[in-house]
């Protein structure tokens, strides 16, 4: 859903053909899901059909001819409608993560519950070697840096919370056995 | 290729209290190691024991086959101030010497000249994009700069081993960052080992591995902590 808005928020900044689009969604949001080019005109006939879009003419800078998309006044109040709703902190946990944990901790013995965490946090661990080195890459965009503290941000949220979980239920042994 | 520092089933105590319980670490030349862990896992011991700062009560270390847990205090010195490098939470510089003069005082303890010293802190304030704050004195030095001249204090020698204890504990996470990734960078440039004390993952995050203390001593699972489960 938030890449109409993204596609809207770049088309704010001047018109722009779907080509442009997608180069441009992938420049700012570099890290994100992947827009594939056909998600981009779906999006862009959408966005035309409820009038937050119109052609703005023909490009034909040495090859096809492309449609000019520009954002309309509509499309602005839109835009600026998304920007002000704050987005609701999730009410619920949903995640593989915790289910996974809560299960191994619950349910499985001693060794097999060590044997998952363990090469869980491996994992996490890995992945954010891979995107520390990423973030000393002289060459990163602002956009990289931001999404790569994104997601190292995240995966270090989860060890933590990891962390303190198994602390929590180590406790609680103690306290039983003591 | 051998390692360079190696420690062999290392134990400290402190009163009745075990800090280390027979630790085995190999560190390479040119190598990046994190040491992980909860507070009072032994991590900082660990450090002291391997850079000759304390003796292990038990064990051997050996860095490039001398044997450092047996040598005096006075050869131990020697070695910190010629072949290791040593940066600590917060940069322990010297109050009334400049920043310069901080970065060159490893240099004129070993009997170089002021001049010498003096052109080679230059350098390495540069390098660490500290070079304005040269002619202040610490007190005027925000948290990263003072980072940062610490760490071209410990780097001026061109180390061959770097020990870093919590380097960016007391910094905000930009400037944490920057200081990681010139520590790491001029380690690499410099072919200097690097042993990182800290409990945090995202710093642990630019070594090429970690090692994880439990209990004084080392834990495969890399979890810090033993797992029950509530069934």
């Amino acid at each position: 859903m938030s890449a109409s808005y993204v596609l809207l928020g770049l088309l704010a900044r001047g018109p722009m053909h779907g080509y442009e689009l997608k180069h441009a969604y992938d420049q700012r949001l570099p890290r994100a899901k992947p827009l594939a080019f056909g998600q981009v005109y779906s999006t862009l006939g959408r966005l035309e059909r409820d009038g937050l879009v119109t052609q703005a003419g023909q490009d034909q800078a040495g090859g096809p001819e492309r449609t000019t998309f520009a954002i309309t006044g509509e499309g602005r109040a839109a835009l600026e409608a998304w920007l002000s709703d704050v987005e609701a902190p999730a009410p619920y946990v949903t995640s593989a993560l915790l289910s996974k944990v809560v299960v191994a901790l619950l349910v499985a013995d001693p060794a097999r519950a060590t044997e998952y965490l363990s090469a869980q946090q491996q994992a996490h661990t890995t992945r954010m070697r891979e995107l520390t080195r990423l973030k000393s890459d002289q060459d990163l965009t602002v956009g990289d840096h931001i999404a790569v503290d994104y997601a190292l941000t995240h995966l270090d949220a989860d060890l933590r919370w990891l962390q303190s979980a198994l602390h929590r239920v180590a406790d609680l042994h103690r306290e039983v056995r003591s | 290729m051998s390692p360079i520092l190696t420690a062999r089933d290392v134990t400290k105590t402190f009163g009745v209290q075990p800090a280390l319980r027979g630790v085995d670490l190999d560190l390479h030349e040119g190598e990046i190691v994190a040491v992980r862990g909860r507070s009072g896992c032994g991590k900082s011991t660990l450090l002291h024991c391997l850079s000759g700062i304390i003796r292990p009560d038990g064990g051997q270390v050996h860095f490039r086959g001398e044997r450092l847990d047996d040598t005096g205090e006075a050869h131990r010195s020697e070695l910190r101030r010629t072949r290791f490098g040593v940066l600590l939470q917060h940069g322990h510089l010297v109050a009334e010497l400049t920043a310069a003069e901080n970065v060159a005082l490893p240099l004129l303890l070993g009997g170089g000249s002021r001049r010498a010293a003096l052109a080679a802190a230059a350098t390495w304030l540069g390098r660490l994009g500290v070079a304005e704050a040269a002619e202040q004195i610490p007190g005027r030095l925000s948290g990263g700069q003072s980072q940062r001249v610490a760490l071209a204090r410990a780097m001026v020698t061109q180390p061959e081993v770097l020990f870093a204890d919590e380097p960016t504990g007391a910094l905000d996470s930009l400037a944490g960052e920057l200081v990681m990734q010139l520590l790491t960078r001029v380690a690499r440039e410099q072919g200097t080992a690097v042993v990182v004390v800290t409990h945090d993952a995202t710093i642990a995050a630019y070594a090429e591995r970690e090692l994880v203390l439990r209990d004084g001593a080392v834990d495969p699972t890399g979890l810090g902590v033993a797992v029950g489960t509530g069934a």
